[in-house]
């Protein structure tokens, strides 16, 4: 598997520090999280995380709600203690620092804006703390503000705000103190719809300016792909699967990670041989290869990758059970014997017609079957 | 809403037969004088208001000031870090200390008042104790010492209360905010956490220096007499002196010297926040 910007640490590079270092020269990671496990009531919340991150990646934390993606980020923050495992910063260790000596800031995800401050002292408040001369304190801030279109916001007091507004005060308020890294806790939860697709261009354009490293949680799988440029998705406390947004929709490493991300057929069949594999009583072709004979695996096709032929033409062969108009395309279950498969199509069918089903050898993603082998 | 009006109505019937009607009495009685029982016979006198500027009556009203601002300072200076641990105890704790603060309460103010006085007399619980240590004997019961000690130790969890439900009230980001932002312990309670708490803190010291600067049971038990608060002087008009005329006229100053100081209070509590076009002054 092909992982461009972010990699798994095995587990013996912790012990063999001194190693991970010299090929850390190689690629300069910012952020280095080994082995990071932390516990709340017995339960393992975050386990055992070993992730790089680069410096001006952006890199996404996905996954379902209590999947420890939040937890993880405060860690980071210094907001929690890790009970095992180690983070690094710029290859130092980073646990023993409190929060207010780490040169991470952080985006709250109710922003937390100080409410007896205005907008400017809230921008200024790190500066102020680092005792920076009041000139350099004003023209810093103003300038934040004006990169945020904010500019004639400094005195108004931020309940006054909307919300969009609060969100732009809370990142000014961040990114003032120019942070090597900046952690986002699910920034644009609450806004609505179009101000976060909004805010979401706004601050991808933001990062790709200012050249800060973001890690950024959400648990909308829309947003991570969108914006980043590695998602690391995460279940049950566990990295499930680092890469690229493309990685992560197009060759998904396991069941949960194809279900979470995008709509899938997700299908148990076996890999007959290389390039061979069966399901519903058919062999596809495929690409993929590196699995033993006969072994049980996942297949994994998208919706979109399903084309409706007739029944003569199709591999695969059903009966329209459900159409429904979703704007760009048609949805339609189509069912056969063995199971009921997702469609996207811009032509519908009609319910109840039998219908073919072709998918290209490329389109068909072959996944380990969990539990099976290693 | 007029339905809800409805049950307005009997307070503000009790409002007025026992607010209003006796505070118009104080206010006549205090601007007049002659026969108490007789309204009709009343003649225009400033002469009470008068004989309150005697210096042997301002030095009571000023001693009730100074000692009711002494005592309402050590309430703050000791309630404030008590409410601060209170509202940072987890929940099983925090409902006990709460407990702790909230039983002496529930006995009889007189009855705590009692218990001082046999700690502090001459012969008391605490001359006993240093006795038995070797010490010399203190001699603060009656006296000043005393009477500040009784109001402290009444008036304390007026003061704790509502800082600590303001404490708790404090959402936890903005102190994780500031230390992300580079705060440390003592900067984000100087910066966050005190300015975000000064609401409390009024209250606080409006719960405490109100009954403080009225009280008269304590100075009469803790004082021995010796230090006369305003609050005594009102109640030896009314109850031996049956001089009502000065009597209203001492509440009447009381009552107008408490309004100044609630409207300086709530001035500072105001003070910071935003006006109505959502633009702070600060």
């Amino acid at each position: 598997m092909d992982i461009v910007t972010a990699k798994f640490l095995g587990p013996e590079s912790t012990t063999e520090r001194g190693i991970a270092m010299e090929k850390g020269k190689k690629e300069k990671y910012i952020i280095e999280l080994k082995n990071l496990t932390k516990s709340y009531d017995g339960v393992r919340v975050v386990d055992s995380i070993n992730l790089k991150i680069r410096e001006n990646e952006f890199v996404t934390l996905l996954g379902p709600s209590g999947c420890g993606k939040t937890t993880t980020l405060r860690m980071i923050g210094g907001f929690e203690d890790p009970d095992e495992g180690e983070i690094l910063f710029e290859g130092k260790l980073l646990n023993p620092v409190p929060p207010y000596k780490r040169n991470i800031n952080t985006v709250f995800q109710r922003y937390a804006l100080f409410p007896h401050m205005n907008v400017f002292e809230n921008v200024a408040f790190g500066l102020r703390i680092k005792k920076l001369p009041k000139d350099e304190i004003q023209e810093r801030v103003e300038k934040m503000l004006k990169m945020m279109d904010l500019q004639n916001f400094g005195k108004r007091h931020v309940d006054s705000l909307s919300g969009g507004q609060q969100q732009r005060v809370a990142i000014a308020r961040a990114l003032v103190n120019e942070p090597k890294v900046l952690l986002l806790d699910e920034p644009l939860g609450a806004l609505d719809l179009k101000l976060r697709k909004e805010m979401q261009i706004e601050l991808l354009d933001m990062q790709r300016s200012v050249g800060i490293t973001f890690i950024y949680v959400t648990h909308d799988q829309e947003e991570a792909l969108t914006m980043s440029d590695t998602v690391v998705v995460m279940n049950e406390g566990k990295i499930q699967q680092v890469g690229t947004p493309e990685d992560i929709y197009n060759e998904p490493t396991n069941r949960f990670v194809a279900d979470f991300i995008g709509e899938s057929n997700i299908i148990e069949a076996v890999m007959l041989e290389d390039k061979k594999v069966m399901f519903d009583g058919h062999v596809f072709d495929c690409v993929d290869t590196g699995f033993a004979p006969n072994e049980p695996v996942d297949v994994v096709i998208r919706p979109e990758d399903l084309k409706v032929t007739t029944p003569e033409q199709g591999m695969i062969r059903g009966t329209v059970t459900s159409v429904v108009f979703k704007g760009v395309h048609y949805e339609m279950l189509i069912e056969n014997e063995y199971r009921e498969y997702m469609v996207h199509s811009t032509l519908a069918s009609p319910e109840g017609s039998v219908v073919g089903m072709t998918v290209q050898p490329f389109d068909i993603h072959v996944m380990k079957r969990e539990g099976y082998g290693s | 809403m007029r339905k809800v009006r409805i049950l307005a109505y009997p307070y503000s019937v009790w409002m007025a037969i026992f607010i209003v009607v006796p505070l118009i009495l104080v206010l006549l009685y205090s601007f007049t004088e002659g026969d108490i029982r007789n309204l009709a016979a009343l003649r225009f006198s400033t002469r009470s208001y008068e004989r309150v500027l005697e210096p042997i009556y301002l030095k009571v009203i000023i001693n009730s000031f100074v000692l009711a601002t002494i005592s309402t300072l050590c309430c703050l200076v000791l309630g404030y870090p008590v409410a601060m641990i209170v509202s940072r105890a987890n929940p099983k704790v925090r409902g006990m200390l709460i407990m702790f603060l909230v039983v002496p309460m529930w006995m009889n103010f007189l009855l705590r008042t009692y218990a001082w006085m046999s700690i502090l007399s001459p012969n008391g619980f605490l001359n006993r104790l240093l006795e038995v240590v070797g010490l010399p004997k203190l001699e603060i019961m009656p006296g000043k010492t005393a009477v500040l000690l009784g109001m402290i130790y009444n008036f304390l969890p007026f003061m704790i209360l509502p800082i600590y439900t303001v404490l708790s009230k404090i959402d936890k980001q903005y102190i994780e905010a500031a230390s992300d932002l580079g705060a440390s312990k003592a900067r984000t309670f100087f910066r966050i956490i005190l300015p975000l708490s000064i609401p409390g803190v009024v209250s606080g010291i409006t719960m405490v220096f109100l009954p403080a600067v009225s009280t008269f049971v304590i100075s009469g038990l803790l004082g021995g007499g010796k230090t006369p608060l305003i609050g005594d002087l009102i109640e030896q008009q009314f109850m031996w002196e049956g001089n009502w005329h000065f009597g209203s006229s001492l509440s009447i100053i009381l009552m107008v010297m408490i309004l100044i100081s609630m409207a300086i209070m709530s001035r500072i509590d105001r003070n910071g926040k935003q006006d109505e076009n959502g633009y702070s002054k600060a």
